[in-house]
């Protein structure tokens, strides 16, 4: 994403050839509004909304227990609206601007309030408030990704502040090292959608919100079953509509490269679903419907780093790679260490987006049908690169996710009383029931 | 007269009501209940975690019969209910000392 940033605006290529063909330098230099950009960016970002509100909503809904279905959606759907404001507010201007002497961790303050993104600005090749609202759908699914780890047992009220201050002093920093002109980026690591920024990125916090809330009343002797798969099915399909938002609209444009970043998604996410179908066929003999939903995102998270990057061929290597771990770490490895990541946040979204992460090094190389390394790089520095980066988030964002977690114990409580979770989080914390039958 | 319950597959509750109507009994009650035998329950797993579902779904019928009809019921529903595996079900036999008819008021065998 930054590379293209890069390219459109004033890199160092164009003051290359600048001096070769002034006149035509100066007609790029400016930065021209393409209508055929802007209206595919458009419908990009609200399919990145649309994963978030309904498609993670229900998918997450549906693995709940019938008394808190309504708790899980209300978490996502306030997680959208106050992300969203937080975005406007200094979010978009602390990832996405030129920081001075921090930049290399933080953006800057220029853009507070949305100062200067005007109908008249313009970013790259769309308007800078089409850019500012695609980035918004990131950082609203990102923290809404979490819900899934302390499902059916976090205080709405605490969840609310956790997001609120995990947002600003995690989800955003993170963002800028990789995007927005930060250290990450700057070192060349490959993250063309958000397999850092966004997956591993939840997947720790929501590890750590696991640990450090504990395990659900009863888990793991208690029957859990998910209330209704139909809904989670539903979810998952809308996730892997929606993705093509995220993944292709991440070129933020419409040409080539996002077309094939919708094939190697559609191919990744289809590998990684029958991956976990066969898994499980063999290992429980019986294929299930929770299991092929579930490699379906988990070949959908893997493919998100590569997808500007790595080649048909390689989408099924990534989708491959990325389900097999996440099964065994949802299935065997959660239930052997015994801490509750309720619907497997860490598992799927977390394992999934290290392997992609460290993938994407291995699959953009153009022997390998890659889009082709920077130059300089060979497969060995490029995958150093992306674990360099990989480590990066999972040490800021589980110590910072952690802090900031006992902060908010310390505070109000993260937890609702024994009382409360057995009756349910839809009644005890909201006076509704998802079910009047 | 005798009323009797009898706990069987749900699948096979259609063949069962044919074969009562077939002989002429005039009337039954269905609940879908859930319960253990021999067959016990069965397990189901989600992502790895396998949870034992001890009771498993099934149809209770009950029918109010006259004393010369029971027989004939009994062989209804245990030839059209059986499949020869486990977890078929069971018949039971009670004796019914009064039937009344709210409609008409009519009690006894008129009232079946």
């Amino acid at each position: 994403m930054i590379d293209r940033l890069i390219r459109r605006g004033v890199a160092p290529v164009l003051l290359a050839l600048a001096a070769l063909l002034p006149t035509l330098a100066l007609a790029q230099d400016t930065p021209t509004l393409d209508t055929g950009d802007t209206a595919w960016m458009l419908v990009a970002t609200a399919l990145v909304l649309f994963m978030t509100l309904p498609g993670l909503a229900l998918f997450y809904a549906g693995m709940v227990r019938a008394k808190n279905v309504l708790s899980v959606l209300m978490q996502c759907f306030a997680i959208a609206s106050l992300m969203s404001l937080l975005w406007a507010i200094y979010g978009y201007s602390l990832a996405f601007t030129d920081g001075g002497g921090l930049n290399d961790w933080v953006g800057g303050l220029s853009k507070l309030f949305l100062a200067g993104v005007t109908v008249d600005a313009v970013s790259g090749s769309i308007p800078e408030s089409l850019f500012m609202v695609f980035q918004m759908t990131f950082f609203i699914i990102t923290p809404a990704l979490i819900v899934g780890a302390f499902a059916e047992r976090m205080k709405f009220s605490a969840m609310l502040w956790f997001m609120a201050i995990w947002g600003t002093l995690i989800y955003i920093p993170i963002a800028h090292w990789v995007w927005g002109g930060g250290w990450i980026g700057g070192m060349g690591a490959l993250d063309f959608a958000g397999g850092t920024v966004v997956h591993i990125n939840a997947g720790i916090a929501g590890l750590v919100a696991a640990l450090v809330l504990g395990r659900r009343k009863g888990y793991p002797g208690t029957a859990m079953p998910p209330h209704n798969l139909g809904l989670t099915v539903v979810g998952a399909s809308m996730l892997w509509v929606g993705w093509f938002g995220f993944n292709a609209g991440s070129e933020l444009a419409a040409d080539g490269t996002a077309a094939m970043a919708m094939v190697v998604t559609q191919i990744s996410t289809a590998t990684a679903a029958l991956t976990w179908m066969f898994l499980e066929w063999l290992r429980h003999g019986k294929p299930s419907v929770l299991g092929i939903a579930t490699g379906a995102i988990a070949g959908l998270v893997a493919i998100t780093p590569a997808s500007g990057t790595a080649g048909p061929m390689g989408a099924i290597a990534i989708g491959f790679g990325g389900a097999f771990f996440a099964f065994i770490a949802s299935t065997m490895v959660k239930r052997s260490l015994g801490y509750d990541d309720s619907l497997d946040v860490w598992g799927v979204h977390g394992i999934a987006g290290i392997v992609g992460a460290l993938l994407t090094g291995v699959f953009a190389d153009a022997s390998l049908g890659g889009a082709g390394l920077a130059e300089g790089m060979t497969i060995a520095s490029q995958v150093w690169v992306q674990f360099v980066s990989i480590l990066a988030t999972l040490i800021y964002g589980g110590i910072g996710s952690f802090v900031i977690l006992k902060v908010v114990d310390w505070t109000i409580g993260l937890r609702v009383t024994e009382e409360q979770e057995t009756e349910g989080l839809d009644i005890a914390q909201h006076d509704e029931r998802g079910y009047i039958l | 007269m005798k009323l009797v319950a009898a706990v069987i597959k749900p699948f096979k509750l259609d063949d069962v009501r044919e074969a009562l109507a077939d002989i002429g009994v005039s009337g039954i009650t269905v609940i879908e209940v859930k319960g253990f035998g021999r067959q016990k329950g069965h397990t189901e797993l989600y992502r790895g975690a396998e949870y034992v579902v001890d009771f498993l779904p099934k149809i209770k019928i009950e029918i109010a019969v006259d004393d010369a009809l029971v027989d004939k019921v009994i062989e209804a529903i245990s030839g059209a209910a059986r499949t020869g595996k486990i977890g078929d079900g069971k018949i039971f036999v009670f004796d019914l000392s009064h039937v009344i008819r709210i409609r008409t008021g009519e009690t006894g065998p008129d009232a079946l």
